[in-house]
This record gives C-alpha cells, sequence and structure tokens, in this order.
C-alpha cells in the first residue's frame, strides 16, 4: 500500500466513525426535541401543538397557559437541564477513571449532595439558594474524601470505586437519619424529592441548574479532546503533553458542580449519569468524544422515563423511580460482564 | 533529519516515598544514537527513564534539555521534542487502530482543529514504519500483542519527536518479535536521526542494537560507551552477578554473554 492509499484508507475510517457520531447525535437531538414537545402537549389535558406554541409565545389562552407555562415547561425544562448534567458529569468520571463503575451515584457524590440537600430542606428550612450552595458544598467535600481515603501508595480506580461505596453507605445512613428526625409533615416532599422528581419544578428556582449547565457543559466538552487523552492513562497523557492534574481539577470541578445542582434541583435521580455514557458510546462507538452524546441520552432518559412515569400507569411515578428500574438490571449486566473479563 | 540536541542529567536523586533509588546521577545522551540501559532488577533503570522522560518528578537534581531544565519548557512544546512508550500503556476499550495512532499527533494540534494533512500525513507514515498499514481501521482489541506493541510504538512516532523514550518495548513479546520491534527502531533511527533510549532486559540484544550503553547497579552509573567496550565479563559479573564469558557474536561481531551456570561446564562442574 503506497502512501496516498493509506491516507486514503484512514480518511474513509474516519469518515466513517465521523458520519456515525454526527447521525447519532441528530436522532438523540430529534428524539429529544420530540420528549419535550410531548412533555408539553400532555397532561391531564392533551393539547395540540398549536396551542402549545402559543401560549409559549405568551398569548394567555385560559386554562392552557396555566397548564403549559407554569407546570409543563419547568418541568420539562428541568428534565433538559438534569439530564444533560447527569449525563455529561457521570461521563466524565467514566472516562476519566476508565471505569463504568467509577460514576458519582455510585462513588456516593450524588449521595453526599443528597445529604446536604435533606438537611437544608428538612433541619433549616433554607431556601432554594443555600439548598443549591450546600449541595455543590457537599459534593466537592465528598468528592475529596473519597480521593483522600483511596490514595495509596499508587492511585488505583478500584480503590477508589470501594472507598465510594463505602462512603455511600454512610452518606445512606445520615439521610435516613435525617428523615427519622425531620417534621412528619415534610417527609412526603423529601421522599419524592430523593427518589428523583421534576414534579413542582418552577422557572426561578431552575435558574442556578440552568446557568451552572451552560456554564459547565461547555467547559467539559471543549476539554473533550483533553478527556479522550487522560483515558490514555497518566503517563502517555504526560508524555503527550497534557496538563493532567489541571485538566482532571477542571473536570472534576465542572462535573462535581453539575451533578450537586442538578441533584439539589431534581433530587438524585437514579442511574442516569451511571448509564448515559455507556449507551452512549454504544451508540457513537469509540474515537470521537463521548461528551456530547453522552449529554444528550441523559436528556432522553430523563423525559422518557418522566412520560412513562406520568402515564405508563394507574399511579403516578417520579422520575426516578423509572430511571431506577431501568438502571439496576444494567448494573448487574455489568458487574457479571466485567467479572468473567476479570476486570473487577 | 531529527535536530541535533543536548540531553543530560544533573545530579539526580529520584525515588518513590522514602526510598530512594537513584542516587545522584549524570548521565549525557548522545544525540541522534540509540542509546541502551542495563542493569539488574531494581536497580532503577525504569526510574532513570521515567525521570528523564518527565513521568516522574526527580527529587533533586535537574534533567535538561538544551541547557534548559524540562520542568521550564511548557508541556506541549516538550511534548514535540520529547516522547515517551510507556511499559504498559493503557488502551481505551474497542478503539480503532488509526484513531489511537492519532493520539500521538495531540501536542501538534490545537484545542478545536480536526485532522489536518500534516496529521494524517505524520499517522499514515508511522503505521508504514511500523508495518501495520493493513491493520489502519481494525478494533485494538482484536489485534495480537505483537501487533499492539507496534501500534503504541506507531503513536509514539505520530508524536513526531526527536527524542523517543521507550520502557521495555520487548516485553513479552516473543523472540521473532522482540528482533522485529529493535529492527523496526533501528530503520527509525538510521533514517530519521530519531534518538533512541530504551530499557532492555536481554543483554545479548542491547549489545547488538544499542551504539550506546548505561549500565547501572543500584542507582549510580558504573559504565557507559559502546558495548564492545563496555561489556565484558567483569562488567557483567558486577552489573548482574553473573560469571559469563563474553565471545563475538558470530552475525554481529557485538559482544555475546555466554553465562557460566553450575551444571554445564567442564572444569569447574562437579561430577
Amino acid at each position: 500500500m503506497n502512501n496516498t492509499n493509506l491516507i486514503t484508507v484512514i480518511k474513509d475510517g474516519r469518515r466513517q466513525r465521523r458520519r456515525r457520531w454526527i447521525i447519532v447525535n441528530a436522532l438523540l437531538v430529534v428524539i429529544a426535541c420530540i420528549l419535550c414537545v410531548a412533555m408539553l402537549m400532555l397532561g391531564s389535558t392533551i393539547y395540540p401543538v398549536q396551542d402549545v406554541i402559543r401560549s409559549l409565545m405568551g398569548e394567555s389562552h385560559n386554562g392552557v397557559s396555566f397548564a403549559v407555562n407554569t407546570i409543563r415547561l419547568p418541568r420539562m425544562v428541568a428534565g433538559l437541564f438534569a439530564g444533560l448534567a447527569f449525563g455529561i458529569a457521570g461521563n466524565t468520571f467514566q472516562t476519566m477513571l476508565r471505569n463504568p463503575l467509577a460514576n458519582p451515584d455510585i462513588l456516593g457524590i450524588t449521595a453526599g449532595s443528597s445529604v446536604a440537600a435533606l438537611f437544608c430542606i428538612l433541619i433549616l428550612h433554607t431556601s432554594n439558594i443555600a439548598v443549591s450552595i450546600a449541595s455543590v458544598v457537599a459534593g466537592l467535600i465528598t468528592a475529596v474524601l473519597i480521593f483522600i481515603f483511596s490514595k495509596g501508595k499508587t492511585f488505583s480506580v478500584g480503590r477508589l470505586i470501594l472507598v465510594g461505596i463505602g462512603m455511600q453507605a454512610m452518606l445512606s445512613a445520615l439521610i435516613s437519619y435525617l428523615l427519622m428526625v425531620g417534621a412528619q409533615e415534610d417527609i412526603p416532599t423529601a421522599l419524592r424529592w430523593l427518589s428523583g422528581s421534576l414534579n413542582g419544578a418552577q422557572l426561578p428556582t431552575l435558574l442556578p441548574l440552568i446557568i451552572t449547565v451552560l456554564l459547565c457543559a461547555p467547559i467539559v466538552i471543549v476539554l473533550g479532546k483533553h478527556l479522550s487523552i487522560l483515558e490514555l492513562g497518566e503517563q502517555s497523557a504526560t508524555s503527550l503533553g497534557l496538563n493532567t492534574n489541571m485538566t482532571r481539577l477542571l473536570l472534576i470541578l465542572s462535573s462535581v458542580f453539575m451533578i450537586a445542582i442538578a441533584t439539589s434541583a431534581t433530587g438524585p435521580i437514579a442511574f442516569v449519569a451511571f448509564l448515559s455514557g455507556p449507551i452512549a458510546k454504544r451508540l457513537v462507538g469509540v474515537g470521537y468524544s463521548n461528551v456530547i452524546p453522552a449529554g444528550l441520552v441523559g436528556v432522553n432518559l430523563v423525559l422518557a422515563a418522566d412520560l412513562i412515569g406520568q402515564f405508563a400507569f394507574e399511579v403516578r411515578y417520579p422520575v426516578g423511580i423509572i430511571t431506577g428500574l431501568l438502571g439496576a438490571p444494567y448494573l448487574l449486566y455489568l458487574l457479571i460482564r466485567m467479572n468473567r473479563k476479570g476486570s473487577l | 533529519m531529527k535536530l541535533t540536541h543536548q540531553f543530560q542529567t544533573e545530579e539526580i536523586v529520584a525515588g518513590y516515598d522514602n526510598k530512594t533509588i537513584l542516587h545522584g546521577l549524570n548521565v549525557d545522551i548522545p544525540s541522534n544514537r540509540i542509546n541502551v540501559i542495563i542493569g539488574a532488577n531494581a536497580c532503577g533503570k525504569s526510574t532513570l527513564l521515567k525521570t528523564m522522560a518527565r513521568l516522574i518528578k526527580p527529587l533533586s537534581g535537574k534533567v535538561i534539555l538544551d541547557g534548559k531544565s524540562i520542568d521550564k519548557i511548557p508541556p506541549k512544546q516538550l511534548a514535540r521534542v520529547l516522547g515517551i512508550l510507556p511499559q504498559s500503556p493503557i488502551v481505551p476499550e474497542g478503539i480503532s487502530v488509526t484513531d489511537l495512532v492519532g493520539r500521538g499527533r495531540y501536542p501538534h494540534q490545537s484545542l478545536f482543529s480536526g485532522w489536518t494533512k500534516k496529521d494524517y500525513k505524520a499517522v499514515a507514515e508511522a503505521m508504514e514504519i511500523m508495518n501495520i498499514t493493513e491493520l489502519a481501521n481494525r478494533n485494538i482489541d482484536e489485534l495480537s500483542g505483537g501487533q499492539r506493541q507496534r501500534v503504541w510504538i506507531a503513536m509514539a512516532l505520530t508524536q513526531q519527536t526527536d527524542i523517543l523514550f521507550l520502557d521495555e518495548p520487548t516485553t513479552f513479546l516473543d523472540i521473532a518479535y522482540q528482533v522485529e520491534i529493535l529492527d523496526l527502531l533501528t530503520d527509525l533511527n538510521r533514517k530519521y536521526g530519531t534518538t533512541i533510549v530504551m530499557v532492555l532486559h536481554d543483554i545479548n540484544l542491547s549489545a547488538r542494537y544499542a551504539d550506546h550503553i548505561f549500565a547501572l547497579r543500584k542507582g549510580k552509573l558504573i559504565a557507559e560507551g559502546e558495548p564492545s567496550k563496555v561489556i565484558t565479563s567483569k562488567l557483567v559479573k558486577e552489573v548482574f552477578g553473573l560469571d559469563c564469558t563474553v565471545i563475538a557474536d558470530p552475525i554481529s561481531q557485538s559482544p555475546l554473554v555466554i553465562p557460566k551456570g553450575r551444571y554445564h561446564g567442564h572444569k569447574d562442574s562437579n561430577r
């Protein structure tokens, strides 16, 4: 094979993978749009698209405006941004640590944010902003603690995961404790929040989430190229001239911010951070950045699960119950597969 | 032709935790040559290589490239001069050979740029040198150990550095692949003048392929120079604690170490 031929072969291969990446992302965007529209149209009354658009444009239309603008739109926006946040942040951790188990759910970072948020809701009865701030601080502290506790002579992802699982168990105990001592009338709200719910979302209270995602998601997307170098391991990344500590710090900070704020807004929607990355990777393949597809998969998971939770059953279930049902079997499957390959 | 560089270490002390492994090492790497570091297990040869390749920060002392300490050179700029193939690199599951080899272009690319003509050319060239053109669009998971090793070296080559460090590039390969990899590295050195610095386990292959040998013992440099001058039975005894005879390799005339052992000699056997 001569040089020009080879270059053509290489280009063709890359073009094929690139095309797959673009098609998958386009499809994910289309599905997400459909789900968004469905979120606005569906409810106890189904409104046609024209009415939805009219009421979104600000035309008051008795009944429609209230249902769409005040109830369904915030719910959709909450799902959209929480999905992006969980999907992108989860994928970042999984890629950086090269292990699908190493995600904020299993490492206990989400649980850390939950404890702080619950403490604010149940005990302190603080404002939403305070809940957000407390969640971020607690999420960061949890992340730092996990890294400190798992620091041995050399860094090991396996140890990190085990420490994370232990941390999560401890934080779950704290959550139970908070539920025991919380005021009786606050418990239902707390429980609904804990299982992850888009119910009762309001646009003003979603503002921290929207701003955080708009700030942090682009950072992670831009760093996507660095992330794929980091994936090659510390030594290769250093050899390629990547400032590994700086990159890792930026990625972890952005991810924890997104996870914590999303958790404080919607509650820890189970397994979205865990599922999005691997599903996205299955869809787009390896080679191109997995950040955007993971975010889109996150959005689709949350919105679809919320629609299912709202309309598929006699009783309305919060979104986290549905994602939990989806995620648990996948976790088992993953454990079995990793065990067979000996990579656990 | 690759540029000539001055690359040396100045009183390097390095180690892990409380254990010092290198005790004040001064090494001057001859440019555009094949340099091999030899020594017994745990003598610090891998640590020396990693310190020179800035994977380990020395506890004291400096690694100097063209008169400048390497920790003062911006990482990306340094990565265009100096590359390393780690001993056990990590492979992202399911990645194609092209994409993996292409990641070596990272130090030449900006944050937003896609692949340029230069990138494609560099990847193609590296694949040709490493003889993996047929594997371009294959999945790395499907390859054999020898093929994988060639892919990894190709990735280091696309980085197009003047100096290339390799930490035991032939471990886990059978003898035919070992010779093939070393031949390919020699091609690289002869064709492009790439300075090669590597750690090798096999003293006879080292003697054959090296232009310059560094012999380490317990974190100290005890001999260096051309293999024919350096590798003597006295040195082998000193470095490895092995009694041996050194003869001329019938193919290359380089020194060939024949270990004595306890069982197979005429005079000294216990018969």
